[in-house]
């Protein structure tokens, strides 16, 4: 029963090592990806079923007791997560094969995806420190290739700062384990939870406390962190950015979320009051890079900061209302931001061209990608019914409840010129009169419409049907502020 | 012994993130191996430095070695050196393609 608890790691990881052998014909690595991206779907869909029914499961392997051996914790946040990246990763597979080059499906495209999916779902379920050091290893090493895959000039140069960036905050990462394991003499997070808070969690543990956020807060593109993150995401493929830009800054924000709601709780007034001041920062810096420029693409990846922000405010602020809105906020997130990269490749594609100056009156050629973008753009500024919608009014309602007007200002400006920064692509790009100087021949596959219409499909479910998903998400935030539940399921005492 | 190892650890921070902040790519990449050498060096440390005994919990044994560490340290060696030989072979191709390996000049402009 608790083998369940591993199976999201487990098929991706299959899966991607069955089709590097197909790499040669790419008709039958397309056909087993589209089943094994299916199959894990449906796998991770009941795993969250049990889970949601009968608790968290957990998984003690080779049988070795709790903080001794390597676990697995499969928690209503954690599986909630791995589920969505299963529905981006099931909806990216049928996008992939109309996206990509011949070139780059044959050398192992598919592989690196599976490899990168098992990374994100191992990092997700892990519940021991180290193991998310090596998760992340995973994930970010098919991310070093999915990001090279093509090998253009702009692709190696790009790809050449990401791997150094995420080199030199994965050796800090090991280091501050180090640290960790030296003062507390465990890498089991429950265990550091509980005797952290035994000491009251004193001075060098909050430092070591900082130091891991300085980690998370570089992967998950944090002010003042951030400036590595919007150009190597835009170079690779619109498949490849949809993946990074739903996935891996999440996982940092995630990493963030269970350590800071688990781990170092005791000191709040330094740690998660400098939280809602980043967040501040964040969504301030964000929205501005994603109005500086004219090029499509990077306005996508710039939205990725703000919307951090709007989490780790959640984070920040740490009540009911706040973590539950943040909760909702990422799971909308990592659906709206895959969609809206796939759909910027597309119009990318059929333009011609990622300069927003060059295009003009789109929508008399493609009126359907015109109307995805519009409410895609609402989706995102969170205008209601949609999902954007529920996580910010929860994340403003906590933030009221805890007196921070600064921040509510902040949030609701910022929020105002996302729905600007991405309006700007349908009024310039799309509006106008026709023009006569370019035909766009080229057509939309529509193998790229379907994937993209269902992940908004799911944007718009979480938003109009709210009521039937909040009340598990706010059983999450009761969770979350209790850590002792999450230790005495994992320690069984 | 400890106080020395960490001293040690972190001269090699230091001169790590020197080389890193050079402009030379291959001189990052250097800098890059020089700190996960320190990161290592924190990781052994930190399971206390004790020689000639076994890394064993029993009730018979009194002095025993911290195994954890190691297999730790292990794990981490061996992702730091798949990530250096990939880098090394990543920045090799983007020197090449884009004729210099000097960071300044591998910024690139906005609408490529």
């Amino acid at each position: 029963m608790s083998n369940l608890a591993i199976l999201p790691i487990i098929i991706p990881m299959l899966a991607g090592i069955i089709v590097a052998f197909t790499n040669k014909n790419v008709k039958v690595s397309r056909f087993l990806t589209k089943l094994f991206s299916i199959i894990s779907l449906i796998v991770v869909s009941y795993v969250t079923f049990e889970v949601f029914t009968n608790g968290s499961i957990i998984l003690e392997t080779g049988d070795w007791v709790a903080p001794y051996g390597i676990i697995l914790v499969a928690d209503e946040l954690s599986i909630i997560l791995v589920l969505t990246t299963n529905i981006i990763a099931a909806t990216t597979a049928f996008y992939a094969a109309h996206s990509l080059s011949l070139k780059q499906e044959t050398h192992y495209y598919y592989t690196f995806f599976f490899m990168l999916i098992a990374g994100v779902s191992g990092a997700f379920l892990t519940g021991d420190l180290f193991n998310l050091f090596v998760f992340f290893e995973v994930l970010l090493m098919a991310s070093y290739a999915l990001i090279v895959l093509g090998g253009d000039k702009v692709q190696l140069r790009e790809s050449v700062k990401y791997v150094l960036i995420n080199l030199f905050s994965s050796m800090l990462f090991v280091t501050a384990v180090a640290l960790l394991y030296g003062v507390v003499g465990t890498v089991n997070m429950a265990q550091i939870a509980e005797r952290v808070a035994e000491v009251e969690q004193r001075g060098i543990l909050t430092t070591i406390g900082i130091l891991l956020f300085f980690v998370f807060g570089t992967k998950a593109a944090l002010f003042p962190l951030y400036y590595w993150l919007p150009r190597p995401y835009i170079v690779p493929n619109p498949v490849v950015s949809a993946l990074f830009g739903a996935l891996l800054t999440k996982v940092g924000i995630y990493s963030i979320l269970r350590v800071f709601s688990l781990i170092f709780i005791h000191k709040m007034e330094i740690t998660h009051e400098a939280f809602i001041w980043i967040a501040g920062l964040s969504m301030i810096f964000g929205v501005i890079g994603a109005l500086s420029t004219n090029n499509i693409k990077l306005t996508i990846a710039y939205n990725i900061i703000p919307a951090i922000g709007y989490i780790i405010m959640g984070i920040g602020i740490f009540n009911q209302d706040a973590l539950s809105g943040a909760i909702y906020y990422l799971v909308h997130d990592m659906i709206i931001k895959s969609a809206l990269f796939l759909l910027v490749g597309v119009i990318a594609y059929v333009a011609g061209t990622s300069d927003l100056r060059k295009m003009k009156g789109l929508i008399h050629h493609y009126p359907l990608l015109g109307w995805l973008l519009f409410i895609a753009a609402f989706v995102l500024a969170g205008i209601p019914p949609f999902s954007g919608f529920i996580g910010k009014l929860q994340l403003l309602k906590g933030a009221a409840a805890a007196d921070e007007i600064a921040i509510i200002i902040i949030g609701l400006l910022s929020s105002l010129l996302i729905l600007y920064s991405v309006m700007k692509i349908f009024i310039r790009g799309f509006w106008g009169e026709k023009d006569e100087q370019n035909n766009y021949t080229k057509k939309a596959p529509l193998g790229t419409i379907i994937p993209i219409v269902c992940l908004l499909a799911v944007s718009v479910f979480l938003g109009v049907g709210a009521e039937f998903v909040y009340p598990s998400v706010e059983g999450i935030a009761e969770y979350l502020l209790d850590p002792e539940i999450y230790i005495d399921s994992v320690l069984k005492e | 012994m400890e106080y020395l190892i960490l001293i040690l650890a972190g001269i090699l921070f230091a001169t790590a993130i020197y080389n890193i902040l050079q402009k030379q790519l291959l001189r990052i990449i250097i800098g890059t191996v020089l700190l996960s050498h320190g990161a290592h060096l924190v990781i052994l440390t930190m399971g206390k430095l004790k020689r000639g005994q076994p890394p064993i919990l029993d009730d018979s044994v009194t002095s025993y070695t911290d195994p954890l560490p190691q297999a730790l340290i292990l794990t981490s060696i061996v992702i730091s050196f798949g990530i250096t030989s990939l880098l090394l072979v990543l920045s090799y191709r983007a020197a090449n393609e884009n004729k210099t390996d000097n960071m300044d000049e591998m910024r690139g402009e906005s609408n490529e």
